[in-house]
């Protein structure tokens, strides 16, 4: 990078990252001077920027260069996170247009939100300071509230647009009051060198600055990844947003939580592992239990898929509270493999629902698969992925996470945690029960699959069934990411 | 030929990749693509019976690696042994027989079904072959896909509700198992194992407390598929929801999984826990025969008297199983396979009354041996192997089963159980006799056609293996011989030593062994009947440590151990 001529900041670690602001930036203002009309090209456009920043991001796999005094750091950690935002991101833009379109509110301005969501999770996953993590966070926060209430005629988008904005903000407090009291702790924000002061106290878990700083962080994480009992705003706004943005929300934001989350409590405050185990071993078990016992009595299959979400961060907070190789490089596999399944689930939910149909139910699928064989068998295999049923990417992750746990000798946890996924089959098998069990009424002649989403669903489903097969080929590269952070 | 067992078990997913290319609408191509494929599988897989060594080692063993990430190495370690030998045949041998069943059942969805059929085949010979824990359990969860999907779309009235409750019962058993797996792996890495291969675990030697609740996790899941009493009651439903060749399937092979899963992981990898729970598991399989009959005596509708008539069958299973002494096993794994033919075999003859009546309660019925001559005699003869008539097969097994029963410590379970053998004529031969004799009374019943030639050409199979068993039991059992003796050398109680030891130390085995032979309850030679025919051959399963060839991670057929008999302690004594 000789043509950057910025002294002493290296720029390569954000690279991807100035990529895509420069492409959101230009996107805007192709749209502004392109008013009306077809917007499918800035879709396009968006899909083949994303490829191009991942090609960035894949080119740093394997260096490990810190910048910026310290506040960002490129390692296998952050570009494996990076790839699973731009995974999430791209499927999201590939579902859009013809969502949009039909529901009749293609603005322009989608994608390039799109992109600043990304170039935010990207500084969740790349910050090694509380204020970098907390700038990415709020680019991506302020971003999704836009999107969430992005259709602006219907009044469910805006109740999800407000109702995530108010509390997001609100949990947006609770994080910087939490990274305040550690500042006031520990005397500096980068995370190592938290981890040095809070290493050289006599007594840690005893300061209670650091302790209530620690908490209030994990509070408001714990809102942005809808762990229970911060999941209450997860279902209204999943259920109106428009059903792509809920699609990209319950995957590519989920997994920046997690980034950001492993990265401060794994980096700076190993010494506390052992409270903030236990706090995230309840707070696991509440998650998972929570999602998946409402989960069984929706019928709206955005509400259960939003459920079923709350519960998919539970799983993962299990791996989360083990904090050992096995569960961490879990974490990392299933953020990846949720991202394919959920985005794929959510993409059939689109091609199945009508227009302004912001109420599909679970009903609404009788018959689908013998009318739209393929499509259901997509479905079919999301919906195992999701319940964790071997070969699918789901069991793999859910196998490591637990596995992460009994390894650290959280049997209960990893009881608890497979008792969840049995009971979660339910509803998952209710969808399908719908699909193939019962005659359908209609003969779903308004499906009509575009090119791209079609695109979009041969990469979900490969997503979900080559590493349910092979899983080797991704989980390497998510142990060989958490092994250097 | 050094795939033919990889063959075997992925024939069918060929067949289904064949399949996919047949329009929908030719029915016709589409049953006999698929009875094609059922076929070559059942040839392919008599390769191995003929090129099968009369040993207790694995036999066509496959091992390469799979997935290697973080603690876990997972590797396509497959391989057969007498036991899991014969259940593979019988896999193979049942399947074109349900295929064959369903040209006509089946009228609707005919692709779908057809490769659903194949998917569960391969789930089940998958599951049968498998040395490696984790693709156990893989397989283990695929098989319950296609079952699920041929009870719920392809069953009766009340599919929906037996489908979820087959599903979700299984699934809670079998990730329970799946936590204990991952405990049991971790053990095993700290006593030096560094994969999932099943036969390393055999020598692991767990603590007490450990191999309680490891036995309990992987017991509960078995219990489930088997099924035991109290676990039971999602049998009845999915068998009569079932469409014909599912319940074919379900009775024939799916829930030998169960059964095989104590005999090949629950009680040689936890010797001790199994001997601790043996009197409970007797209890309940004793409750199983005695209520299961009990309750088939009172049934209306013929297919569920018969789901229940397996449910009292797999209590015998079970109970010769947990005798541990090769009788027991023997007449375990036998009936097995026995039940697997007759059972299957009477849930065809309800598949053809229903076909022909669309009604299976038993008051529908009456006097049609009058109209069915070669169906009432087929009937008879199925009726007389599911009650255990000597001269069938069924017989062979329960005689075993109960010997060997009688002479470990369940001998008072024995007692009891043998009162089912009663109760199991009861019903079976007052279902026979309220459909077949009596006056033809009803007028739907006078014109009723007797079997045609694809109905005879399905059965005469399996009213063969039903004389054949029964008459000459001594292939099977010489097959499956050695590897019981092994397994009844590894269900022996050795004294529990606290620490583990490394798999290395195979040779430490032996004195332990010695040991464990003087306090081994219930089948201790002095208490044996003198002339007893199995009683001599008791010593030769102290091959012990020395041939278990679990030591080698990386073995092969060729590599075997020493297969004679090591030196036996008695004699040394």
């Amino acid at each position: 990078m000789d043509m950057i001529l910025i002294p002493a900041v290296n720029m390569t670690p954000i690279l991807p990252e100035i990529f895509l602001s420069v492409l959101a930036m230009a996107l805007l203002l192709i749209n502004v001077f392109n008013p009306g009309g077809q917007k499918s090209y800035l879709a396009y456009i968006s899909f083949l920027g994303i490829i191009a920043a991942a090609v960035l991001v894949g080119i740093g796999w394997g260096s490990h260069i810190e910048s910026f005094s310290g506040s960002v750091v490129l390692d296998n950690f952050a570009t494996f996170f990076k790839m699973t935002f731009l995974v999430a991101a791209g499927l999201a833009v590939l579902i859009s247009d013809s969502y949009m379109e039909r529901e009749g509110c293609n603005h322009g301005e989608l994608y390039p939100l799109i992109l600043f969501t990304v170039v935010g999770m990207m500084l969740m996953a790349s910050g090694t300071d509380l204020m970098t993590i907390f700038l990415g966070l709020e680019v991506m926060s302020i971003s999704l509230y836009v999107l969430a209430g992005f259709n602006r005629a219907n009044k469910k988008s805006n109740e999800a647009g407000l109702k995530y904005f108010m509390l997001g903000a609100f949990s947006t407090g609770f994080m910087l009051y939490g990274m305040a009291l550690i500042y006031g702790a520990t005397g500096t924000t980068r995370l190592y060198k938290i981890a040095t002061v809070v290493g050289q106290m006599t007594l840690p878990s005893a300061n209670i600055l650091l302790v209530a700083g620690m908490l209030l962080m994990m509070t408001g994480f714990a809102f942005k990844i809808a762990a229970a009992p911060f999941h209450m705003w997860t279902p209204d706004v999943y259920e109106g947003a428009p059903t792509p943005m809920t699609a990209f929300m319950s995957a590519g934001p989920k997994a920046a939580g997690f980034a950001a989350l492993l990265r401060i409590f794994l980096v700076a405050l190993p010494t506390l592992q052992v409270e903030w185990s236990q706090v995230l071993w309840v707070l696991a078990v509440l998650t998972m239990t929570v999602g998946n016992i409402t989960a069984l009595r929706q019928d709206n299959i955005k509400r259960v898929l939003a459920y079923s979400s709350i519960a998919h961060a539970g799983y993962a907070l299990v791996g989360f509270a083990a904090g050992n190789g096995t569960g961490t490089a879990g974490i990392l596999f299933y953020m990846l493999s949720y991202a394919f399944m959920n985005i794929g689930a959510f993409a059939v939910v689109i091609l199945v629902s009508k227009k302004g149909d912001a109420n599909g139910n679970v009903s609404d699928f009788a018959g689908l698969g013998f009318k739209k064989p393929i499509l259901a068998l997509a479905m079919t295999l999301f919906l195992f992925s999701l319940a964790g049923v071997p070969p699918a990417a789901g069991f793999i992750g859910k196998f490591y996470l637990f596995s992460g746990a009994i390894q650290k000798g959280y049997i209960w946890l990893a009881v608890i945690g497979v008792l969840n996924s049995a009971a979660s089959v339910y509803y998952y098998l209710r969808i399908m029960v719908y699909m193939y069990f019962k005659e359908s009424t209609e003969e779903f002649e308004w499906v009509k699959i575009s090119a791209p989403v079609a695109l979009a669903l041969i990469i979900a489903a490969a997503g979900t069934l080559i590493p349910g097969i092979v899983p080797s080929i991704i989980l390497q590269y998510a142990q060989m990411a958490v092994k250097l952070m | 030929m050094s795939n033919v067992l990889s063959l075997t078990t992925f024939l069918p997913i060929l067949g289904v990749l064949l399949l996919l290319f047949i329009p929908k609408d030719s029915k016709g191509v589409l049953r006999n693509v698929t009875l094609a494929v059922t076929v070559v599988t059942f040839l392919v897989s008599l390769i191995m019976l003929a090129g099968f060594q009369t040993n207790a080692e694995f036999q066509f063993v496959e091992n390469v690696p799979w997935i290697a990430a973080g603690p876990f190495i997972m590797r396509y370690n497959i391989g057969i042994d007498g036991i899991s030998l014969w259940l593979v045949i019988l896999t193979t041998f049942i399947m074109p027989i349900a295929v064959l069943s369903t040209f006509t059942a089946v009228e609707e969805k005919v692709k779908e079904y057809m490769i659903c059929l194949l998917l569960l085949e391969t789930g089940m010979l998958g599951a049968f072959i498998s040395l490696d824990l984790f693709l156990f359990y893989i397989f283990w969860e695929v098989m319950l896909i296609p079952m699920y999907f041929m009870i719920g779309i392809w069953g009766g009235k009340n599919k929906i509700y037996a489908a979820v409750k087959f599903f979700i019962y299984t699934m809670v058993g079998s990730l329970l198992m799946l936590v204990a797996l991952i405990f049991l792996y971790f053990k095993g890495m700290e006593a030096g194992i560094h994969d999932f291969g099943l036969l390393q675990f055999y020598n692991l030697k767990l603590d007490m407390g450990t191999q309680i609740w490891l036995f309990l996790a992987f017991a509960f899941a078995f219990a489930i598929k088997v099924p035991m009493f109290p676990l039971h009651t999602w049998l009845p439903d999915a068998h009569t929801e079932a469409p014909t060749a599912g319940s074919v399937i379900l009775a024939a092979v799916l829930l030998k999984m169960g059964t095989y899963g104590y005999v090949r992981f629950a009680i040689p990898l936890f010797p001790e826990a199994a001997h601790k729970f043996a009197p409970l598991i007797a209890t309940l399989a004793v409750i199983g025969i005695i209520y299961a009959a009990l309750v088939a005596m009172v049934q209306e509708d013929v297919k569920k008297l018969v789901a229940y008539s397996s449910v009292a069958h797999l209590g015998f299973v079970m109970l010769g199983v947990f005798a541990f002494n090769q009788e027991g096993i023997t007449g375990g794994m036998l009936q097995m396979l026995n039940h697997g033919i007759s059972t299957g075999a009477l849930f065809l003859i309800v598949g053809f009354i229903y076909e022909r009546r669309h009604t299976r309660l038993i008051t529908d019925f009456g006097g049609l041996s009058k109209q069915m001559p070669i169906f009432a005699t087929i009937f008879m003869i199925v009726t007389f192997s599911s009650v255990g008539l000597p001269g069938t097969n069924g017989f062979v097994g329960e005689f075993l089963i109960l010997l060997g029963a009688f002479e470990s410590q369940l001998r008072w379970f024995t007692v009891v159980a043998t009162s089912g053998v009663i109760l199991s004529a009861v019903y079976m031969l007052w279902v026979f006799q309220r459909v077949m004799f009596g006056e033809l009374d009803n007028p739907k019943n006078q014109k009723l056609l007797d079997l045609n030639g694809r109905e005879i050409a399905i059965m005469v199979p399996l009213v063969v293996m039903i004389f054949v068993m029964g008459l000459y039991p001594k292939p099977f059992i010489d097959k499956m011989d050695p590897a019981i003796k092994k397994l009844v050398a590894q269900a022996r109680i050795a004294p529990v030593n606290a620490q583990m030891i490394p798999a290395a130390a195979n040779q430490m085995q032996m004195p332990a062994d010695h040991q464990g032979a003087q306090q081994m309850p219930g089948a201790e030679p002095g208490q044996m009947p003198a002339g007893h025919p199995g009683g001599g051959e008791m010593p030769a399963g102290h091959q012990g440590g020395g041939e278990m060839p679990a030591g080698h991670p990386g073995m092969d057929t060729s590599s075997s151990p020493h297969t004679s008999p090591a030196v036996n302690p008695h004699d040394a004594k």
